[in-house]
């Protein structure tokens, strides 16, 4: 340890320290205690130290929870490791709670390793409400007895010593303890507290200090044990970031200047900080009266202008898609944003679901073809943008980025991006049109045309949503509306030869191919990496392009005995009595795979709102690798 | 380009004629009140001298909607309800251009009332007409918000059910409404002039037209068009001036300040005799365009430099 430590008091000699390669920690509190700003700088520390840092934000729906409530936590996983980490893991091998209530969420939802380590607050036990102190013991009697390593920790009392009001400098205490069990640099930490607190005077950040430096030589003195996840500094600078703020730092990067919004969960933080960085960097967020008029707001600024974006959620999804349909008719380059959460209707705002890829691909009305994208982690959400609007500009296409609640919030290092102009939409185009040109000459093979805008001297025309023939006019007969539909249709096939195939993960051959898309990429490369760890022949595809698919998938499947998505939306299950082959519904990819390839793809789905963690994978895919055809 | 030939651009620029702002034939009813509002809307572009190029005529559906369709602009004939926003997003991305909206009372009052009601907030640069016949034409007659009660149409046999709703009480009842007239399709030169007015006025000029569809609700205007003496007509050195042949025909008239908002509440009311003109008028609200400075060109340069700046929160250094 540095010299710095010294200054805050002796080392305990007694302390014993191991070894990790990685390993999950969880701070649960009530709403507004802090615990997600704890959980941040911990995984922001950690990420200095050149740790692989996920971080999840474990988030209560309403604003104002009441205290101690199963409902109301609010807290932070971050699973730190030696190597990069690709998402959130399994269950939590060390848990810190403010009081015992906001554990049992986790608890019965089984986020706790057995036997893990509890840090939990000891006031309760004390507490003048008989009622309160009661419930306490009793969770905290449960926990031992059910074989937890608990540890009483005098939080408050502590952070007394130093602040009149502990309850709001408990959480830089607990980062201070988190130092001190995983052995981060104490002046990485004071430099983040200097940081999340550098708007405030000086003397806040001071009494932070003193409080972070308290929770670590109480853990010092108090807990026995600590541990090192050895981490290799990174040779270039890395981003922290979560996946709405790249989302909206990509809109940014590719020169889009107009998102216009109306607030929904979980896709609203993207907008919110594109509005504070707009404001800077010039460049509008507006928000709307309502999902329908954001997405036409966003056509009239695309049609006249630069190509705008649309952020939603899905239902505002929904609400958009007469909107889409324009689009796609009139050939309005649009970017359309969803992060999906869980559904139908409310369902679960703050909780992830990967249940809107259908409606993404074949929503609207009519014969509607748009690309869909997914993005698979934090990094891919910022460079999702710039392509999204590249694409739809070529094309005069909307493009749909799917985005998911985990990655919403999740935080991970990536490299920071070397900015390049060619990211840029280009100017708006004001030349006169040349003699003769239509506003919709649809190439024979590729169906693109030239967009004409307004301003451009020679090109008016009347843009419709009518079937229209080459020079805008609405269209009666039925072979020009073919025409029409055909042009944008080839328009998917064109892009479609432009896109790389995907790469297997693993061999690119074996027993069971697993395929996913979106957020599930981290954790379903993990479990591949460790089946085959474990010598199974197991690889696994995942696709950034939903519509069109690259090329090349078939011939991929084709390779491998067994392939099975995963995917975090609904699929019956096979062994309900009324089910069978000939009324499963498969989930959403499985489906389209089975539907373009004529592969016998199976799935395995889960929607209980949580990331899918690589261990319930691997446990899904050893049954499976159990059975019979795979026995060598 | 030599300066004289400059010159002689500028010229030609100044000099268009009534066919250069006309698109396809109409293919609205014989009698159809929307031939008098595009008659006038041209006129307006050639008068004002208007580029077809920074032109953009929006609609959304209906029989109204299709007008776009016969001007010799760029236009935007989007869906149902819709108009507004469209408008509100092109004007935002280019606020060089000349943006009208042309919308009907099925349209802007019915499946668009939201955005109406926040148009008029947002107060942007935009000429809207309302095409307000008071039915559903495309849709082959049904009751529509505004038909009076007691409207025999289809979804209504025996009469509608509902008061009307007067969109010029509505749309002078929002905070930061700018500007609101009511026009007639029987009276062309006043119709124009109130579309002048309109569009010379700097944020969102609301006018309703009271529009004859000869087809669904023949006669609803007949006993007015047949009494001159029905027409109130309002006038004000601020607001439109009454022409001396119309002032021999409509001698009903009334003085009226269009900066007098309670007063043109109380004359937005009336529906017997019919207002027309100028109803408000206050160029002191602020266009929302203005607002959120639209229209600042961003550069490759200026982009750079903000992202860096946000990549620097966000980075953590080796």
């Amino acid at each position: 340890m540095n010299a710095a430590v010294e200054t805050m008091g002796s080392r305990n000699a007694a302390k014993k320290v191991v070894t990790l390669e990685e390993h999950i920690v969880e701070i649960m509190s009530d709403s507004g205690e802090g615990a997600q700003k704890c959980g941040q700088s911990f995984g922001s520390i950690a990420a200095r130290m050149g740790n692989g840092v996920w971080t999840v934000e474990i988030i209560p729906a309403e604003i104002q929870p009441p205290a101690r409530s199963v409902a109301g936590a609010s807290g932070n996983r971050i699973r730190i490791g030696s190597k990069r980490i690709t998402n959130g893991g399994d269950e939590a091998d060390l848990v810190i709670a403010f009081n015992e209530q906001v554990l049992l969420g986790r608890l019965n939802a089984g986020e706790f390793k057995p036997g893990c380590i509890i840090l939990l607050e000891s006031m309760w036990a004390a507490s003048p409400d008989p009622k309160i102190a009661a419930q306490y013991k009793e969770t905290r009697d449960r926990l031992l007895t059910d074989g937890y390593r608990v540890h009483e920790v005098p939080m408050e009392n502590q952070c007394r010593k130093l602040v009149s009001d502990p309850r709001k400098g408990k959480n830089m205490f607990v980062l201070g303890m988190l130092c001190n069990l995983y052995s981060l640099d104490m002046d990485l930490a004071r430099e983040q507290i200097a940081f999340i607190f550098g708007k405030k005077s000086e003397k806040v950040i001071r009494s932070n200090v003193a409080l972070l430096e308290a929770g670590f030589d109480w853990a010092e003195h108090h807990l026995e044990f600590g541990y090192r996840v050895p981490a290799v500094r990174a040779t270039e600078p890395q981003l922290v970031i979560n996946g709405n703020t790249a989302i909206a730092l990509g809109v940014l990067a590719s020169g889009m200047d107009i998102c216009a919004m109306y607030p929904i969960t979980p896709a609203t933080s993207a907008s919110h900080y594109l509005s504070d960085v707009f404001e800077r960097a010039g460049g509008i967020v507006h928000q709307a009266e309502d999902e329908i008029a954001a997405c036409a707001f966003a056509i009239g600024s695309s049609y006249a202008g630069k190509v705008a974006v649309t952020i939603t959620s899905g239902p505002g999804y929904s609400l958009k898609q007469e909107g889409i349909g324009l689009a796609v008719m009139a050939e309005i380059p649009l970017v359309v944003v969803n992060v999906q959460r869980g559904g139908p209707s409310t369902g679960q705002p703050t909780k992830a679901e990967q249940s809107d890829l259908f409606t993404a691909m074949f929503g609207s009305h009519g014969d509607a073809p748009k690309v869909v994208m997914a993005t698979s982690s934090i990094e891919d959400c910022f460079y999702s943008m710039i392509t999204a609007r590249r694409i739809a500009e070529t094309f005069n296409m909307v493009v749909v980025v799917l985005s998911d609640a985990s990655l919403a919030t999740a935080q991970q290092p990536f490299p920071r991006p070397q900015f390049s102009e060619d990211w840029l939409a280009p100017p708006i185009d004001q030349n006169p049109v040349p003699e003769g040109a239509n506003p919709y000459d649809w190439d024979p093979i590729t169906g693109l045309s030239r967009r004409f805008s307004p301003g451009q001297p020679g090109g008016m025309h009347t843009l419709t949503g009518l079937a229209h023939d080459r020079s805008s006019r609405v269209a009666y007969d039925g072979e020009t509306n073919e025409q029409g539909m055909h042009a944008r249709s080839l328009k998917l096939a064109a892009l479609q030869r432009m896109l790389a195939p995907p790469k297997v993960f693993g061999d690119e051959a074996g027993d069971l191919l697993v395929v996913g898309w979106g957020s599930t990429k981290g954790a379903i490369e993990e479990s591949v990496e460790r089946l085959r760890a474990e010598g199974h022949k197991v690889s696994s595809l995942h696709l950034n392009f939903l519509q069109p698919m690259p090329g090349g998938i078939k011939e991929i499947l084709g390779r491998f005995k067994h392939v099975l998505t995963v995917e975090g939306n609904w699929s019956d299950r096979p062994d309900d009595p009324l089910i069978d082959d000939t009324n499963r519904r498969y989930s959403a990819l499985a489906m389209l795979l089975r539907a373009r390839y004529l592969v016998d793809v199976d799935c395995w789905t889960e929607t209980r709102g949580r990331p899918i963690s690589p261990g319930s994978i691997c446990n899904e895919l050893r049954k499976r690798l159990a059975r019979e055809e795979f026995r060598r | 380009m030599s300066t004289a030939s400059i010159c002689l651009n500028h010229l030609l620029d100044e000099h268009r004629a009534l066919e250069d702002y006309q698109g396809g034939v109409p293919r609205w009813c014989k009698g159809c009140g929307d031939n008098a509002i595009l008659a006038a809307v041209q006129r307006l572009c050639r008068d004002e001298g208007l580029k077809p190029e920074k032109t953009v005529f929006v609609s959304g559906i209906g029989c109204s909607s299709r007008l776009p369709h016969y001007m010799r602009t760029y236009g935007f004939h989007g869906i149902h309800g819709r108009a507004l926003p469209i408008a509100e997003g092109i004007k935002m991305a280019r606020p060089d251009l000349h943006v009208f909206v042309n919308t009907g009372d099925g349209d802007c009052c019915s499946i668009g009332a939201a955005h109406w009601i926040h148009a008029i907030r947002y107060n942007m640069n935009i000429t809207v007409l309302l095409h307000d016949n008071h039915i559903y034409g495309l849709t082959k007659k049904q009751a529509s918000p505004t038909s009076p009660l007691g409207t025999k149409s289809n979804t209504t046999p025996r009469g509608s059910y509902l008061d009307a709703l007067n969109p010029l009480t509505v749309t002078l009842g929002v905070q930061n409404v700018s500007f609101v007239a009511q026009a007639v399709d029987w009276i062309p030169e006043s119709l124009f002039q109130i579309i002048t007015a309109a569009f010379r006025h700097r944020g969102f000029s609301f006018v309703r037209v009271l529009q004859r569809c000869p087809e669904f609700v023949g006669n609803m205007y007949e006993q007015w068009v047949h009494d001159p003496q029905r027409m109130l007509m309002l006038t004000h050195e601020d607001g439109v001036q009454v022409s001396p042949a119309l002032q021999k025909i409509y001698r009903n008239q009334q003085p009226h300040d269009p900066s007098d908002i309670h007063r043109a509440r109380e004359i937005a009311s009336g529906e017997d005799p019919i207002p027309v003109g100028i109803l408000y008028r206050n160029p002191q609200v602020p266009c929302y365009e203005d607002l959120r400075r639209a229209g600042l060109l961003r550069t490759a340069g200026s982009i750079k430099t903000s992202l860096e700046a946000e990549f620097d929160k966000f980075t953590v250094w080796p």
